[in-house]
């Protein structure tokens, strides 16, 4: 009984983060804030649901499911460095909205950095590639 | 407990049906990709669900599987996405401003070929 209750407490609470996710992802203004609305609260409702189920089951399938929700742990960061890099670099994010921008610091000084003298660049030209062995 | 599982798949039903709506309207490819990857959560979710209402654990190695190509989907198109993206932005600058020489974004060509 105390089984079903916990179960039932975890199953009601994950649902609603899932819906709040969902719900962030439909009213949040630029593709950053959506991202966070999709990665955390998702991720939270995921593994409340995971363990929620998984106090239902014999404990060797819920130890399957604890492996997904480590494994969503370790994934769900991955997503979301990768979709933010990509969002940044295509220039998707609304700089109004930001407060702190470290890659805009980063960027500025890269470009103020004064290029080595290389004449051999200045061409252009990449140099042709060598037939025979390459293969 | 029955009435708990109803509310529950409800509540995830809503979240999918959000989903779905920002993943229709979406203004950009990442905004999609994002919703993809939502979407991939609450399936799995849902089968999860089902595997602690039934008490069966023959679909916990579908729940694995599903995340992890989720993973690889979602990781994969925001790759391509970049990749694009930067080369649109190179192709204007190159446009624009002239040949640039050794410019960050543009040092993998051999990587374009690659996927056959």
């Amino acid at each position: 009984m105390a089984r079903q209750v916990i179960s039932a407490v975890l199953l009601l609470t994950g649902a609603v983060f899932c819906l709040l996710g969902a719900w962030g992802l439909v009213r949040f203004p630029d593709v950053p804030s959506r991202l966070h609305a999709a990665t955390k609260p998702q991720t939270v409702g995921l593994m409340a649901i995971l363990v929620g189920s998984a106090v239902q089951l014999a404990p060797r399938h819920a130890a399957g499911l604890l492996l997904v929700v480590l494994l969503q742990l370790v994934t769900a960061p991955v997503i979301a460095q990768r979709v933010g890099r990509a969002a940044y670099r295509t220039g998707c994010v609304r700089h109004d909205l930001l407060v702190v921008d470290d890659l805009a610091r980063q960027r500025g000084r890269s470009a103020r950095r004064p290029e080595p003298p290389g004449p051999a660049d200045v061409g252009g030209a990449e140099p042709p590639p060598t037939p025979g062995r390459a293969g | 407990m029955t009435t708990v599982y109803t509310i529950t798949y409800v509540l995830l039903a809503a979240a999918g049906m959000l989903t779905v709506g920002r993943l229709l309207v979406g203004p950009t490819d990442l905004d999609r990709i994002v919703a993809l990857d939502v979407l991939v959560i609450l399936i799995t979710a849902g089968v999860t669900v089902e595997i602690g209402m039934r008490r069966e654990g023959w679909n916990i190695a579908l729940v694995a599987v599903v995340a992890l190509l989720g993973f690889l989907g979602s990781v994969t198109a925001a790759r391509l996405v970049e990749r694009k993206g930067s080369e649109q932005q190179a192709s204007e600058r190159h446009r624009s401003e002239g040949p640039e020489p050794g410019g960050p974004e543009r040092q993998e060509p051999e990587r374009r070929g690659a996927g056959h």
